[in-house]
């Protein structure tokens, strides 16, 4: 079986500053959403308290809210979690129950309401620890992008590494911007899930540009952008595949994950397509735009002539 | 040709047999146990305790299937391993009888636990199945706050003290000594009584850094010194506290009898506990946030005292204590000081007779009740109780021998020096160095954390299956070499954090998942580029040669820009973060070998000793017609 039968280079390129038209509209929607709505943070981020509430039957919302607003609580909420059983119940933080216990108060109010409910789980986070994720994850995302430009910048060159940059970046913030617009609730785990979609981003810039790369030393005289239209043909097959491999894995993480899964691999789902996107569309023509030439990648000295030269005509 | 050198197939295959070494103990799953620790801080737990249930069972003919004896700092633990539940029941049932006596007052916790149900070969390679974490098997997590200015400003405090004494045995005048925010002031009334203090408290606290100044406000004008501590002697300060309240913790989680209770230190001020399989969250954290369950009061030794205690009957006013040889003895109830007011506890000797002894250290309020209270009372004792579950024991009740003014107390007498380290322990554990907060807290039911392992399992089986079959449908014979790359992988990776002892968490197991999806990348790269080579005419032989040395710099480029987002995860991350970037940055080693080598080293056993081969089974390798 071979699902791709390209009889000759598909010129990509021809149409890239549409695309990156395409592009930038998304990513300043993104940039808008986030501005203006914000994120629906978890109480990892924002401090507060966490619980899931197990029913034998239906659970009965309405009373279930006047029994938290019977304690003195006004920005509180409660939703259904997975089945109409199941409840989630966020309290915010309460300046000197700094203990949690806010849940075992709450327990007993509703247990004596509905005898049978049971606790499966709580989760209290004092507000400093929260700031400090916050500021850990900015950390982190800056350690990456540094790490990788430099990395790029020492592998391939400067105008790689910048485009590699930008287009993953592009990713990290159309995620946020989906988390932002539809109002998903932004979790430590979905902060794992966007830094790993970075990586994964820049994992296929970076074989799209170790093919450009090759392509400039075999084609000598070919134009820039023949080379990375050629260079993304080749690869066209094996980023599809292997992103639908990677994708089956997060749909099944979707599917059987459970709740407590399911934002992180939706964040991997909007990464892989548009990881996929960005690495074909976004990074190459950046590359293109910032004037990557054969002389920046071929040096004259090559490290790696053993394989080359069983190829050079 | 495409051959391995002897020792690279060799490597390969130990990898695997270790891999598989290592993971088999997961799957053994638990085995019935019972745990016996000690229920009280004055009764330790020693390895002739194994002997002793040993031979309660053997004479109550319960077979036991293997037992153990741990050390967790001062705390031991015995576990003893059973066939079944009903012989684990029995068996507690019986050793509960036979240690503790008295059912309203247990010596020992007796519980029952599950233990990794691995064979001895296993475990005597040190294969020992994963930890699971708290979201997997249910349990209580707390992050706790140390306060770590309360610690410096209660030792400065005690420094205040100390100068006080000090200077007063010199006869050196002194206008006032007060501690100031985070320093020592001392003002004199003249510069002389200045400068001779300052020598003297210079030997005394190397430690120090002394100002000299002005004195400010009410006695302006003065000479003053300033003293504060050098940053060491900071530093030695926050982790003595951090030490000390993690020592503290353990004593009071041991009351809980959980079977294996996690508590560490995280960062400079932090400590985590985590006590899996607790429910009762409330009394978790009133165990943990008690504080002082040390007093100190007087003993009643008067003639109609102790005419009362041998009659068996408590006089009004007194309360009845033992201690822990269990001698009665009829105390006050009037509480002169409580564990807020010690500030350490150290086994050292006494610095005339070398006789063993325990150093107290009280603060600031303590030395001045305890300066009256040992004034009025010489030749009186004074007892020392440690409260336990409500409980009071007497763990010293030694004879006020003369006024002690400074707050530095001293207990020596007829004590060992293992005694002398017993109490001073027992007297730490009464108190906490500083203050804690809970930060952080989380509480999975049990339910939950067997549903989260299931969704865990089968989001990964499910995955690794469609994976599985799509690649074996794609690339055929190639497509089989990928999959079982990617199981070798995956047995690595288990085997890898099983062997590191790592924690599996719901994170953990995306990552595995994640790790796998992404892992192929590398055999998607490798046959692609095979094909490619077909495509152009190579010869199969050669096309297996050029597409793995080709593939091979894009796979080492591309995970290494993943392991810096690993990396990155792993600096900054914390709690369920840190989970996943663990697995992830393994996952990423692990795939890397067994995808090129592993994949590599089947591919040649298949068809690289074959001179003619035409054909390989890479699925269909289409070429366009010109």
């Amino acid at each position: 079986m071979e699902l791709f039968r390209i009889k000759r280079t598909i010129p990509f390129m021809r149409h890239a500053l549409v695309l990156n038209i395409i592009s930038l509209v998304f990513f300043v929607a993104s940039v808008i959403f986030i501005v203006v709505k914000g994120f629906n943070l978890s109480i990892e981020f924002t401090g507060g308290t966490v619980m899931e509430v197990s029913y034998p039957q239906a659970a009965p919302l309405a009373e279930i809210r006047s029994a938290i607003a019977g304690q003195g609580y006004s920005d509180f909420q409660v939703q259904n979690f997975g089945t109409s059983r199941d409840v989630l119940i966020r309290l915010p933080v309460v300046e000197g129950q700094t203990s949690a216990n806010q849940s075992e108060v709450l327990m007993s109010v509703l247990a004596k309401a509905t005898p049978g409910v049971e606790l499966r789980r709580v989760e209290y986070v004092g507000p400093q620890v929260g700031r400090e994720l916050v500021e850990n994850g900015l950390l982190a995302l800056l350690f990456v992008v540094i790490g990788i430009v430099i990395y790029l910048g020492f592998r391939f060159e400067w105008k790689f590494a910048i485009a590699g940059v930008i287009a993953n970046l592009h990713d990290v913030v159309i995620i946020l911007g989906f988390f932002s617009f539809f109002q998903w609730e932004f979790s430590l785990s979905v902060l794992a899930g966007v830094l790993a979609v970075l990586g994964y981003s820049v994992n296929e810039s970076v074989v799209i540009m170790d093919r450009i790369r090759e392509n400039f030393r075999k084609q000598r005289n070919a134009e820039v952008r023949d080379v990375i239209d050629g260079a993304i043909t080749q690869t066209i097959s094996r980023t599809i595949i292997t992103h639908g491999s990677t994708q089956m894995m997060v749909i099944s993480m979707l599917i059987f994950g459970g709740p407590s899964l399911h934002n992180f691999s939706l964040a991997l789902t909007i990464g892989i397509w548009f990881g996929i996107y960005s690495s074909v569309f976004v990074a190459a023509s950046i590359a293109m735009w910032l004037g990557v030439k054969r002389e920046d990648l071929v040096k004259p000295v090559k490290k790696e002539t053993t394989v080359e030269e069983i190829y050079s005509e | 040709m495409n051959r391995y050198p002897l020792w690279k197939y060799l490597t390969v295959l130990v990898a695997l047999v270790l891999g598989v070494l290592y993971t088999l103990p997961n799957f053994y799953g638990e085995s019935p146990a019972v745990q016996i620790s000690s229920a009280k801080s004055t009764v330790k737990i020693e390895p002739a305790m194994v002997d002793r249930v040993d031979q309660l069972l053997k004479n109550a003919g319960i077979a036991h299937t293997g037992s153990s004896f741990e050390r967790n700092g001062p705390v031991g633990t015995v576990r003893f391993r059973f066939p079944n539940t009903d012989d684990q029941i029995k068996a507690r049932d019986l050793i509960e009888q036979a240690l503790n006596p008295n059912p309203q007052d247990p010596t020992y916790t007796v519980a029952l636990n599950l233990l990794p149900a691995s064979p001895g070969w296993l475990t005597a390679i040190g294969a020992n199945p994963m930890y699971l974490g708290l979201d997997l098997r249910g349990g209580v997590h707390f992050l706790l706050q140390v306060d770590m200015q309360g610690a410096l400003t209660s030792r400065y405090d005690a420094l205040a003290t100390d100068f006080r004494t000090t200077l007063r045995d010199q006869k050196i005048p002194v206008s006032s000594i007060e501690r100031s925010g985070m320093s020592v002031v001392v003002t004199f009334p003249d510069d002389a009584a200045r400068s001779r203090a300052l020598a003297l408290l210079r030997t005394r606290n190397p430690d120090m850094i002394f100002t000299e100044s002005e004195a400010q406000g009410t006695s302006a004008g003065k000479p003053s010194l300033t003293a504060k501590l050098s940053d060491a002697a900071i530093a030695t300060v926050q982790s003595n506290a951090l030490r000390q309240n993690i020592t503290t913790l353990h004593n009071r989680i041991n009351e809980l009898g959980v079977a294996e209770p996690v508590i560490q230190q995280q960062g400079s001020d932090r400590i985590i506990v985590q006590l899996p399989g607790v429910q009762d969250v409330a009394r978790a954290k009133e165990i943990l946030g008690r504080t002082a369950t040390l007093e100190i009061r007087m003993v009643d030794d008067s003639p109609a005292a102790t005419a009362a205690l041998s009659a068996g009957t408590v006089p009004f006013g007194l309360e009845r204590y033992e201690d822990t040889d269990g001698r009665p003895l009829l105390l006050r109830r009037q509480v002169i000081l409580t564990g807020e007011n010690l500030q350490d506890a150290q086994a050292g000797r006494d610095q005339q007779t070398q006789q063993p002894a325990v150093h107290l250290t009280l603060d600031n309020k303590g030395a001045a009740i305890f300066r009256d209270v040992t004034r009025d009372n010489i030749g009186k004792r004074m007892a020392i109780v440690l409260f336990e579950k409500g409980k009071g024991q007497v763990v010293t009740a030694p004879v006020i021998r003369s006024e002690i003014p400074g707050g530095q107390v001293q207990i020596s007498g007829s004590m060992t020096a293992q005694e002398a380290a017993d109490v001073a322990l027992l007297l730490r554990a009464g108190s906490l160095a500083a203050p804690m907060t809970i930060i952080e807290e989380r509480t999975i039911g049990p339910s939950l954390g067997a549903d989260n392992i299931n969704m865990g399992f089968h989001a990964t089986l499910w995955g690794f299956v469609a994976v599985v079959v799509f690649m074996i449908i794609y690339y055929h014979m190639f497509g089989l070499f990928s999959a079982l790359g990617l199981t070798f992988n995956l047995v690595l990776l288990l085997g890898l954090l099983s062997l590191l002892q790592a924690t599996l968490t719901l994170p953990g197991i995306a990552a595995i998942a994640l790790t796998l999806g992404m892992a192929i990348d590398a055999n998607v790269l490798i046959n692609e580029r095979i094909r490619e080579e077909l495509r152009h005419g190579e010869t199969p032989q050669k096309a297996i040669q050029l597409g793995f040395e080709r593939a091979w710099s894009t796979i080492v480029d591309s995970n290494l820009t993943t392991l810096i987002v690993g990396v990155a995860l792993l600096i900054f991350g914390t709690g369920p973060i840190r989970g996943f970037a663990v697995v992830h940055c393994l996952g990423i080693l692990t795939s890397m070998f067994s995808a090129v080598m592993g994949v590599r080293a089947l591919v040649n056993l298949t068809y690289g000793g074959r001179k003619r081969l035409k054909n390989l089974s890479i699925g269909t390798v289409w070429k366009p017609k010109d």
